[in-house]
């Protein structure tokens, strides 16, 4: 077994290229199936990383604050996404409230956690404990993190109530909005660039 | 069919090199299922039993997509009695209301987005089991949409589940899931394992039909390498490095 490193396989239709150096912001495109190849991350482990730590200041205001409140004759109801969350599994809907805690609150937490573990060493040129396992880890969970999708889902359950009940916005509400905005930019790193991270500083001695 | 443009790419399988799909990394003399010497994970030429799993998720996700549209997903109880609504009848009462965006967003998140994806699913399975060449270029693109799609079929889900949390004003108004949202749920959940079970490789794998000679377009004709040559020789350069905004 023979690693050819200046081999690239498109994961979309299995041809095989030669891997071009892509310049900032580049991306190569398989042209048989149009599967992205590879792209060239701005933003490496140093613009990353605060980014990062931003993003789990803003997750826990967005979990420890109520997200909205409603006014109904005199009666307040509010909650934050764990009530939610409650409120599902105490109805008997445990595996929908178990698949909203996976998907809005455990999912992202571990991928934002995972990355501050990986990016701290990296930023010193070290590999930590368990490199590979968290990166793939990090892929995986990559479909499964919906935090842009509650945003959406949060927004539609206000309109649809507007009418009914006075709403009002809750701060954790807004911490939602800053935090789908900076987790984007986080996640739009793709984590294949942490092997390329990993492994580059050896191939090119030159 | 396949333009004869495309013909001239060379796959990893016919030059005997496999690609990690975790890390990315090319091995040449791999044997499948031997683990990857960078990052440990095992490699497949293929994703194993793709098609097999593909249909099993495909097959639980429509039986459920029938009491996910016919049950209820909410249950309103207020001072003017209970509504049980399903995603159709939410639908409904945007349109009805006035709201024509919210009624047209939720109608396709909830309704067309799943639907889409399943018989999307199903045609692309379906035609990589056959091994056909048909549109193949149209089949890549549809499964790249399908992929960046299929998360936001949840905004149902996360929609009742900030209701059931919130309205709970007790006598006035209370909001509570159904039943439905719960097979709602495992659709969206089995179709998006579905899809990442699907391997996207095997559309261009193509199978000389019996009928017909093994044109250029057939993927097993030069299986082999010769041995000794340098396989990463004479191998053509990904197209278009455009620059993206």
């Amino acid at each position: 077994m023979r690693e050819i490193p200046d081999a690239i396989v498109c994961e979309g239709c299995d041809a095989v290229f030669r891997r071009v150096p892509l310049r900032s912001r580049e991306v190569s495109r398989c042209p048989r199936c149009g599967t992205e190849l590879e792209r060239q991350q701005r933003s490496d482990g140093a613009r990353l990383l605060p980014l990062t730590v931003a993003c789990l200041i803003l997750f826990v205001i967005a979990n420890c604050f109520p997200i909205v409140a409603i006014e109904l004759q005199g009666l307040t109801s509010r909650t934050t996404l764990v009530g939610a969350v409650i409120a599902l599994s105490s109805e008997g809907m445990s595996p929908v409230a178990l698949l909203v805690l996976a998907t809005t609150i455990f999912f992202p937490l571990l991928q934002l956690c995972i990355l501050v573990y990986l990016l701290v060493p990296m930023s010193y040129e070290r590999r930590p404990a368990g490199f590979s396992v968290l990166v793939n880890a990090l892929q995986a969970l990559q479909p499964w993190g919906m935090v842009e999708v509650f945003l959406l889902g949060i927004l539609v359950a206000i309109v649809k109530l507007s009418s009914l009940a006075q709403v009002i916005a809750g701060p954790a509400l807004w911490a939602f909005i800053a935090l789908t905005v900076l987790l984007t930019a986080v996640l739009s790193f793709n984590p294949h660039s942490f092997w390329h991270m990993a492994f580059k500083p050896k191939e090119t001695p030159t | 069919m396949s333009s004869p443009a495309f013909t001239a790419v060379e796959t990893a399988t016919q030059r005997g090199l496999i690609g990690c799909h975790r890390c990315s990394a090319v091995w040449e003399g791999a044997a499948h299922g031997q683990r990857c010497g960078r990052c440990g994970t095992r490699l497949h030429v293929r994703k194993p039993d793709s098609i097999r799993r593909t249909w099993a998720y495909l097959i639980s996700a429509a039986i459920l997509y029938l009491p996910a549209n016919l049950l209820p997903v909410m249950i309103t109880r207020s001072l003017l009695g209970t509504q049980q609504d399903t995603i159709l009848s939410g639908v409904i009462y945007f349109w009805v209301s006035g709201a024509y965006g919210l009624a047209a967003l939720i109608f396709v998140a909830s309704f067309l987005v799943p639907l889409f994806k399943l018989s999307a699913l199903v045609l692309l399975t379906w035609s990589a089991q056959r091994g056909s060449d048909w549109r193949q270029h149209e089949r890549a693109g549809l499964y790249r949409m399908l992929e960046a799609i299929g998360r936001w079929s949840m905004l149902d889900v996360f929609v009742v589940a900030v209701l059931a949390g919130l309205v709970r004003i007790h006598g006035f108004a209370e909001i509570s899931a159904g039943v439905g949202i719960a097979a709602f749920g495992s659709v969206v959940v089995l179709t998006m394992l579905a899809s990442l079970s699907f391997d996207p490789r095997l559309t261009w794998d193509v199978r000389p039909r019996r009928t017909r000679a093994a044109g250029p377009n057939s993927a097993r004709t030069t299986m082999t390498t010769p041995a000794g040559m340098p396989a990463t020789g004479g191998l053509p350069g990904p197209e278009g490095t455009g620059s993206k905004a």
